[in-house]
């Protein structure tokens, strides 16, 4: 295990992980599940089923003709109640969604697993089946699970893992830092699926055969990095990769915060983590990956964390498309408590508007939380989210400017360089919410970019 | 979607992320600096008793209602933020011991009004309110504005004295005790300016409780350090007489004022540090801190649009374009 300090200033959060300890939970497959087709970043899926068709759990519904895109899979089996379109609660807009009815049989495609990791010990075939795998092939399995970066990004896995030939990977990071406050999910992964998280990282170090690979895990999870540890070396990849104990600053989990950290290298002002030679993946995709490829098991279901003020937090495995009101009932939470349903953790995520939204495969978190509206003063120019922000930007130039309605002053202060996570709003002492005025001057600098 | 969202609405709070906050309040920062200018409040009353501190409540109170009452006219609301207690308190500190009420009134009420109100309010405005004011009065009442008198007690009878950093003070008293009666703030000048000692002492809260930047009073000292000794001047006597202590700790690091990024505020303090010495030797004041501060502010919109943070990644403007 190697120690690093971070390389960024970063903020002390508090971390409010309460949910740490509690085991994942299997929550019941849902009466009915809902499924977007945005759910990753790229172009947008179509469906290849139509109302009223049968469905079995794992039947992929949704897939693209586009290279940058994953399909979608349906998380239960039953019938096409209907297509229609529900509202993106990121982007505002409406977005074509498919209704399924469970039949409560959950009966699967027939897959054909070539390894079953929870029952043999034997982890020399595990990589001898993965090096008889082709590369293409390996992609093509992960393509067609579906899977997406599931720390909350959702970018298609197969086009990340398959960088052009020009970009030399030397550097391969999982992301297990879990930096946002409250969320446990992927520490969860960790301790309760570090052989999968492990054989994932194998399929992954079979794609782009990098120098090195790094785990990298905050220190406030000491138990998983231990465990991670001792699975390195139960499953023989000690020479394969190390694992990387951080300090708990936020936003560590951000690629870029973390490349640097590592290795410090400064991926390059709209660049890709691959222009500095390294790819960065979750923790629970690689799970993902290892599913996939070994087992054909699309991405169905996820890890969430339920936390706040709720009755009962706990960690759960749900079927994506789980609609959130369905789950919480599931659960047996009651959700007038707290006056904000969060979907992601404090800093980054969004406010649940319709509690019939469901699970996406983008969500890590379900977080209720009791909130004031804060009151927005002047900026008094104090420069405390100058001296914060990790992308050393001027976030009060761009609520100054938003305001104002000049977008020529966005583009000067390279405003899309924001990784949004929402550090200068946080310190802010006059209650900006600076983040919101951030993503409306990117809208207004896109608008005025398709009008010339 | 046809489902009513309105029983939703009401209950939930629509705002962006991020949903915590530090909640290190404007008004939080705005009472530490006040809790900082007691020491030097307290040096002006102990120096130069009852008259001071009626002036220095006058003045307060002057500039909130000044306040209050321009946040009325323009239909804005009044927060009790701890602003405009800070711009009247510094107003006062600035001002000779002496002067009549009624100036000190008009000069509380144009920092306020036209400083700071005219062009927007907290945070908007492009000169120090108090400096501005007091920069006013000193056209309005040259002679009042110039008058200084020995520290007086709690004696009421006021002995003219030598203005500070004039030619016939420098040499009256022994060297040492000169530096000691600076030090401690047992001179002459403007009433919260004399004591360096506790201007420092309210300087180091400012700095614990990293309200200010450092980087603003040591490259402004500094550099009047080292202009003075190039001109040949007393180095110490520089640093400790006149208003470079207030001004560098408590003036030329109000936020508004200043510019924004580390590298920007080097430049505003290195300017300041310049004018000061440049006004000091070859100005016809003895003086300088005031205007060099004014003058330094005019700037920091220039400054903060020029000098801009590296962002990370970056490789050059060509590569990016």
């Amino acid at each position: 295990m190697i120690k690093k300090k971070s390389r960024f200033r970063g903020l002390d959060l508090p971390e409010n992980k309460f949910t740490e300890h509690k085991p994942i939970e299997a929550i019941p497959i849902p009466k009915t599940a809902v499924m977007p087709l945005v759910q990753n970043i790229g172009a947008p899926c179509s469906f290849i089923i139509e109302k009223g068709d049968a469905v079995k759990t794992g039947q992929k519904i949704a897939d693209s003709k586009s290279y940058v895109s994953a399909p979608i899979h349906s998380p239960v089996s039953g019938k096409v109640k209907r297509l229609s379109k529900i509202l993106n609660p990121v982007t505002g807009a409406l977005m074509d969604s498919a209704t399924i009815e469970s039949d409560g049989e959950d009966s699967r495609v027939q897959t054909d697993p070539l390894f079953d990791i929870d029952a043999s010990k034997d982890y020399g075939q595990l990589v001898n089946i993965i090096d008889s795998i082709s590369r293409e092939d390996i992609l093509s399995r992960i393509r067609e699970g579906g899977i997406v970066g599931l720390g909350g990004a959702a970018f298609p896995t197969h086009v990340k893992l398959n960088p052009p030939p020009e970009k030399e990977i030397d550097t391969v990071i999982l992301n297990g830092c879990e930096c946002e406050p409250f969320i446990t999910s992927d520490h969860r992964v960790m301790l309760e699926y570090g052989k999968q998280v492990l054989a994932g990282l194998y399929i992954i170090k079979r794609l782009l055969d990098p120098e090195s690979i790094y785990i990298a895990i905050e220190d406030n999870k000491k138990d998983a990095i231990e465990s991670m540890g001792e699975l390195v070396t139960e499953m023989g990849f000690e020479d394969m990769c190390r694992i990387v104990s951080l300090p708990s600053r936020y936003p560590m989990g951000a690629e870029k915060t973390l490349i640097k950290t590592i290795v410090n290298r400064a991926v390059p002002m709209g660049g890709l983590p691959m222009d500095v030679g390294v790819v960065v993946n979750n923790v629970t995709t690689s799970k993902a990956i290892y599913e996939a490829v070994i087992e054909g098991q699309p991405l169905i279901s996820k890890v969430i964390t339920i936390t706040g003020e709720y009755e009962e937090i706990k960690n759960v495995l749900v079927r994506i498309g789980t609609p959130i009101s369905e789950l919480l009932e599931m659960c047996g939470i009651n959700r007038e408590k707290a006056n904000k349903v969060i979907v992601g953790g404090p800093m980054m995520g969004n406010l649940l508007l319709d509690p019939d939204f469901p699970v996406t495969k983008g969500a890590n978190c379900i977080l209720a939380m009791d909130s004031r509206i804060p009151q927005e003063q002047n900026c008094i120019k104090c420069g405390r989210c100058v001296k914060i922000c990790p992308m050393n930007l001027e976030p009060l130039v761009y609520a100054r400017n938003v305001k104002s309605g000049r977008s020529e002053g966005l583009k000067d202060f390279y405003i899309s360089n924001c990784i949004e996570c929402g550090s200068c709003a946080y310190v802010c002492p006059s209650n900006i919410p600076i983040v919101g005025y951030i993503k409306a001057g990117k809208a207004m600098l896109a608008r005025e970019q398709n009008a010339g | 979607m046809n489902r009513d969202n309105t029983d939703i609405q009401q209950k939930m709070l629509i705002t962006h992320a991020p949903h915590i906050w530090k909640g290190f309040s404007v008004s939080r920062i705005m009472y530490i600096v006040v809790i900082a200018l007691l020491f030097p409040t307290a040096a002006a009353i102990y120096f130069f008793g009852y008259y001071s501190i009626i002036l220095i409540l006058v003045c307060v109170a002057v500039a909130v209602l000044t306040e209050f009452i321009i946040k009325k006219l323009r239909h804005k609301r009044f927060v009790m933020d701890g602003s405009a207690v800070i711009t009247g308190l510094l107003f006062a500190l600035v001002l000779p011991p002496r002067l009549p009420l009624w100036m000190a009134i008009i000069g509380a009420a144009f920092s306020i009004a036209i400083a700071k109100e005219a062009f927007g309010g907290l945070g908007y405005n492009i000169f120090n309110p108090a400096l501005a004011g007091r920069a006013f009065l000193v056209v309005c009442f040259p002679g009042e504005m110039t008058t200084w008198v020995l520290p007086t007690y709690f004696n009421m009878d006021a002995v003219t004295g030598p203005s500070p950093l004039g030619e016939n003070f420098s040499y009256q008293v022994e060297r040492l005790q000169m530096y000691k009666d600076l030090l401690f703030g047992n001179t002459s000048g403007s009433m919260g300016e004399t004591s360096a000692l506790l201007i420092i002492a309210g300087g180091i809260i400012l700095l614990s409780f990293r309200i200010i930047d450092w980087r603003i009073p040591l490259f402004y000292i500094g550099t009047v350090a080292l202009g003075s000794f190039l001109v040949g001047q007393d180095v110490l006597y520089q640093l400790l007489a006149g208003g470079l202590m207030i001004g560098a700790f408590f003036m030329a690091t109000d936020y508004a004022t200043s510019p924004v990024t580390g590298n920007g505020r080097i430049i505003f303090a290195v300017g300041l540090g310049v004018l000061t010495v440049l006004f000091r030797n070859f100005g016809p004041m003895p003086e300088g801190v005031a205007f060099s501060i004014l003058i330094m502010n005019a700037f920091t919109p220039l400054i903060d649009k020029y000098v801009k943070l590296k962002p990370f990644g970056y490789q050059g403007k060509k590569k990016n374009a």
